[in-house]
């Protein structure tokens, strides 16, 4: 039965996750907490981990409680249902989006959306950016990662400098994990 | 190569190098899709994200379901798809088996401290190109710096106000003034 409520709570999670992962958190710990799946202290870790790993947060957090309560089928039941809702609802969305799009108020909405999103995406860069050096809610500087954001800076204006394209995003996380090694390890 | 096999390939490996979720992967989408492979235009991109931040479950999913269907079909569809959740699903059930206490490794957690510092970069970077590529105009100028400060002071006040209430406004305001254009030129016509 384990299964079963697995998968009825994270399609919930699935259908109701609006805006990305974090908005999402507290849905996850209401279900999460509601089935007992994990102490308030695990699903604070696990979401440090999830973060920490590649991939959508969401799956994330569903393959390790899947896994964590019922081995490999758990963690593919919850993957699945997490990922199913919205599988479904944009390939609909595809489907009918060329004349969707073509409609003139369904054009009108989207014109002060597309800025919107763009100004929501530039304050989170901003805030994730400023809130790693400063740590806003500790008001203490982080010299090394104030080192590190600058470093990455200079790399990616160099590099386009040099190359005349852009670095590769890949490159870049490379980068800074070894430069989180280094001087972290120092 | 096999278009399927392609899309599976790209999208893991766009999966294998996300690390703080969603708006880091628009970067890598759109250094892999639109540059590279030109499967998607940058408009396409943006459509995409409106759509992506406006229906539930993660952004990733819904960028990858939207791009495999466009070059591949519903098969497309189910293997860019696959290939987004499958790396991260061996990489956690991995570390559910064999790491109880992962993150306790110096290194490991250096290399994380350091990844989310490239992170947030990152996403930096995909939005001064989103800005580059936005259409110019007044209106659209005014939204994105309206809705950038506002995202900010939700983010630095912790405000329980999620950026769907932003878009949701946002829309409403250019209905709005378009209903009223109409209306003016409308006006303009019968004088």
């Amino acid at each position: 039965m384990i299964c079963l409520d697995l998968f009825l709570g994270f399609l919930k999670v699935g259908c109701f996750a609006y805006g990305g992962a974090y908005g999402a958190i507290p849905l996850i710990r209401d279900v999460v907490l509601s089935y007992g799946w994990l102490s308030d202290e695990m699903l604070s870790y696990m979401i440090a981990v999830s973060e920490s790993t590649p991939g959508p947060i969401m799956v994330n957090l569903a393959t390790y409680i899947g896994s964590d309560q019922a081995g490999l089928m758990g963690a593919i039941i919850a993957t699945s249902a997490v990922v199913l809702p919205s599988f479904l609802v944009i390939l609909l969305i595809t489907i009918s989006l060329k004349t969707l799009l073509k409609d003139r108020y369904i054009q009108a909405i989207l014109h002060g959306l597309k800025p919107c999103v763009v100004g929501i995406v530039l304050a989170t860069g901003i805030y994730m950016v400023v809130n790693n050096c400063l740590n806003v809610s500790n008001r203490v500087m982080d010299l090394k990662a104030m080192t590190i954001t600058s470093i990455l800076l200079c790399y990616m204006v160099v590099y386009k400098y040099i190359f005349k394209k852009k670095s590769s995003p890949i490159g870049l996380i490379v980068i800074s994990a070894i430069m989180g090694i280094v001087i972290y390890g120092v | 190569m096999n278009i399927l096999l392609e899309l599976f390939l790209i999208f893991a490996k766009i999966s294998l190098f996300t690390f703080g979720g969603g708006y880091a992967m628009i970067a890598m989408i759109e250094h892999n899709c639109v540059e590279k492979k030109k499967w998607i235009t940058h408009d396409e991109l943006m459509d995409i994200t409106v759509i992506a931040e406006s229906t539930p479950g993660p952004i990733a999913i819904n960028c990858a379901t939207y791009t495999g269907y466009k070059v591949g079909g519903l098969i497309g569809s189910i293997s860019s798809t696959l290939g987004i959740v499958l790396p991260s699903f061996i990489v956690i059930y991995l570390i559910s088996m064999f790491l109880d206490n992962f993150l306790e490794f110096t290194i490991i957690s250096n290399a994380f401290k350091g990844i989310k510092i490239g992170g947030g970069i990152l996403i930096l970077s995909a939005s001064i190109t989103m800005i580059r590529k936005m259409k110019k105009g007044i209106m659209s100028r005014v939204i994105m710096i309206c809705s950038c400060i506002s995202m900010l002071c939700i983010n630095i006040l912790a405000l329980d106000f999620s950026s769907i209430s932003l878009m949701l406004i946002a829309g409403v305001i250019s209905l709005v003034v378009y209903i009223l254009q109409i209306e003016m030129v409308k006006v303009g016509v019968t004088k």
